[in-house]
């Protein structure tokens, strides 16, 4: 009879002592969790402070006259039009240059080459390209665009810089697009008498469109908010004039006097204002940085949606 | 070209005596379109042996005025003084301590942020996280740069008042949050690729969630986890616009991250600021900067990279 007491109460202990145990099991699992959302939280506010930070000083600034005068010695004066005007046209050479250049590469590593060590070569060497730290880019800009090659410190240097910057971005995208293409498609259009570029051309880079274009436009948001490749090229900080304007009314209609004029971006702009002491030309840093942000939020949101949009809707 | 040698019905080629040459035409014009997308691809081989070249050739000229023993043993790099010298010590130490700084926040946040969104996260939170990490990390670098300048350092300078106006610690804090997004991503790709039959062996034994994430899927995925850090490291060693905003841009052999300094990323940054002319000692110098700058991230990116096709393969 005692035994059998005893035996019980042992049983209860045991079991006690288990549901003590998952009980405190589950508390871990509850506290990591809890651990998990404050570090999103800490991310997140991390996120929202900068902003608000930037917003409250920017914001009063943020007036049409902002968009369109040029920067000047007195704070209120000062605005970013010959900034957004250069980082316009070095958005256009870097995309003009990149794109060809990218998503040429991306189809022939995915479509055409063959398996061997050069195949081996450009892979591994994409990989580390992407790696490189931007300024080591400028350096390569400095030493080469602008005094070996005589393209000085214009436009087209800058553009040329950023381009290679993203082609690692835009090969990527390019190959995954590519990748998730099935095969049965290319052995569709073999079996028609496709030759393989007239495959390439009228189905691979069709099928691959949206994906290649959220590659673009993040490289490109990319290239918009870089700083330092552009400072160390040499670019003039204090730019109170554009650039000769790329469409004209007299034949032959275009002009390229714009790619070799020295010029300013929006990064070098607000650079250049956060690094004066007064305060007045901070407020110009946070609108200017604001402006920034935003242009590079919605070209994000905007590659996101994209890609998005692109996982919902295609089922090969 | 092959169609030559292809045994076919005479009567055909009589019938369609243009075939052959169409297919001739189409073929060369086929050569030359890979021939063109080749030359696409090899202008990122051109890329990297341009660094390379202009690097070196650069570094080359700026190491006969300056011995080798010199830029790596000196403590001082005073290249804007009348009698410079030249040693890259303080800007290494500079960039150690930011990068340190950076990672203590990075890795720990990242690393729980990887575990969070990988094993624990609802569907909904993991969807919504992953394009705001993105966003995060979109952010021009320069505009890290005003924050740290003048939200972060005048935060910290409440709790330190000694604090001064330009310093490493908030330099580096602020690097670590831009850093976040990049580890925690690779991180939980690393994590995500882990077979599920895995966490259902150990569900299956009773374990919770915590137990499975920490004793189970983290060591199956230690090499993509740790291929994330050192990419992570490569980020904050050839970061720029931060330091150079937010640390001072003058060398300074120290460790304590609450003092001003340098780092080689800053450095080359000032002398591009300045205009010091095309061929001189301090012109070469930001070369020899660069390469040291360019074989560190190397280093760094090559181990990561390894170590991240391990993991892949290890399934």
């Amino acid at each position: 009879m005692g035994a059998t007491t005893t035996g019980t109460d042992l049983h209860a202990g045991k079991l006690r002592a288990l549901r003590a145990l998952i009980a405190s099991h589950k508390r871990w699992d509850l506290f990591f969790a809890s651990v998990g959302v404050l570090a999103l939280m800490f991310g997140i506010l991390a996120f929202v402070a900068l902003f608000f930070d930037m917003a409250v000083d920017g914001v009063p600034r943020i007036t049409p006259d902002f968009f369109a005068s040029f920067p000047s010695r007195r704070a209120e004066n000062a605005g970013i039009l010959s900034a957004w005007v250069g980082s316009t046209l070095v958005m256009l050479v870097t995309a003009l240059a990149a794109v060809p250049l990218g998503v040429g590469a991306g189809v022939y590593l995915e479509e055409y080459a063959p398996r061997n060590w050069m195949t081996d070569v450009i892979e591994i060497n994409v990989t580390n390209l992407a790696g490189v730290p931007s300024i080591v880019y400028g350096l390569l800009a400095l030493g080469l665009f602008v005094y070996q090659f005589g393209l000085g410190q214009s436009i087209l240097t800058a553009g040329l810089t950023l381009a290679l910057l993203i082609l690692p971005v835009v090969i990527v995208a390019t190959r995954e697009a590519i990748r998730a293409i099935p095969v049965a498609i290319r052995e569709g259009a073999y079996a028609l008498g496709a030759s393989k570029w007239q495959t390439t051309h009228d189905h691979i880079i069709p099928y691959s469109m949206a994906g290649i274009l959220t590659g673009v436009i993040i490289g490109l948001a990319r290239a918009i908010g870089e700083t330092a490749p552009i400072i160390t090229i040499g670019a003039l900080t204090f730019i109170a004039f554009l650039p000769p304007p790329p469409v004209q009314a007299t034949a032959p209609f275009v002009n390229f006097e714009w790619l070799t004029s020295p010029f300013t971006v929006m990064p070098i702009q607000m650079f250049n204002w956060t690094s004066r002491p007064e305060e007045a030309f901070q407020a110009n840093a946070a609108a200017a940085g604001l402006v920034l942000v935003v242009m590079t939020l919605v070209m994000n949101a905007l590659a996101i949606y994209i890609r998005y949009r692109l996982r919902r809707n295609i089922k090969w | 070209m092959a169609t030559v040698d292809l045994p076919r019905p005479a009567a055909m080629a009589i019938a369609d005596p243009d075939r052959l040459k169409h297919k001739f035409s189409r073929n060369i014009k086929e050569r030359i379109i890979e021939m063109i997308l080749f030359l696409a691809a090899l202008v990122s081989v051109a890329t990297t042996l341009g660094i390379v070249f202009i690097l070196f050739y650069e570094s080359l000229a700026f190491f006969r005025h300056v011995p080798l023993v010199d830029f790596f043993t000196d403590t001082m790099w005073t290249p804007l003084f009348s009698e410079p010298r030249y040693g890259i010590a303080p800007l290494l130490m500079g960039t150690l301590v930011t990068s340190a700084v950076a990672l203590c926040v990075a890795i720990p946040v990242g690393t729980v942020i990887a575990i969070y969104l990988s094993e624990f996260a609802p569907f909904s939170v993991r969807e919504a996280a992953k394009p705001f990490l993105e966003l995060l990390g979109g952010v021009p670098t320069i505009v890290y740069g005003y924050f740290a300048l003048v939200f972060v350092t005048p935060l910290l300078q409440k709790v330190f008042p000694g604090l001064p106006g330009f310093n490493m610690l908030s330099a580096g804090l602020v690097m670590g949050v831009m850093i976040i997004p990049y580890i925690s991503s690779v991180a939980e790709d690393a994590m995500r690729a882990v077979p599920m039959s895995l966490r259902e062996g150990s569900y299956a034994m009773g374990a919770t969630r915590f137990q499975t994430a920490t004793r189970v899927v983290t060591p199956a995925a230690i090499s993509g986890i740790a291929a994330a850090y050192i990419l992570g490291i490569s980020r904050a060693v050839g970061e720029t616009m931060i330091v150079a905003v937010a640390a001072g841009m003058q060398p300074n052999f120290t460790i304590n991250p609450a003092e001003p300094a340098s780092t080689i990323t800053a450095y080359i940054v000032q002398v591009a600021l300045g205009d010091l002319p095309h061929g001189s000692v301090g012109y070469q110098s930001i070369f020899a900067a660069g390469l040291m700058l360019f074989l560190l991230t190397l280093v760094f990116n090559i181990l990561g990279h390894w170590m991240r096709r391990k993991y892949r393969e290890a399934y």
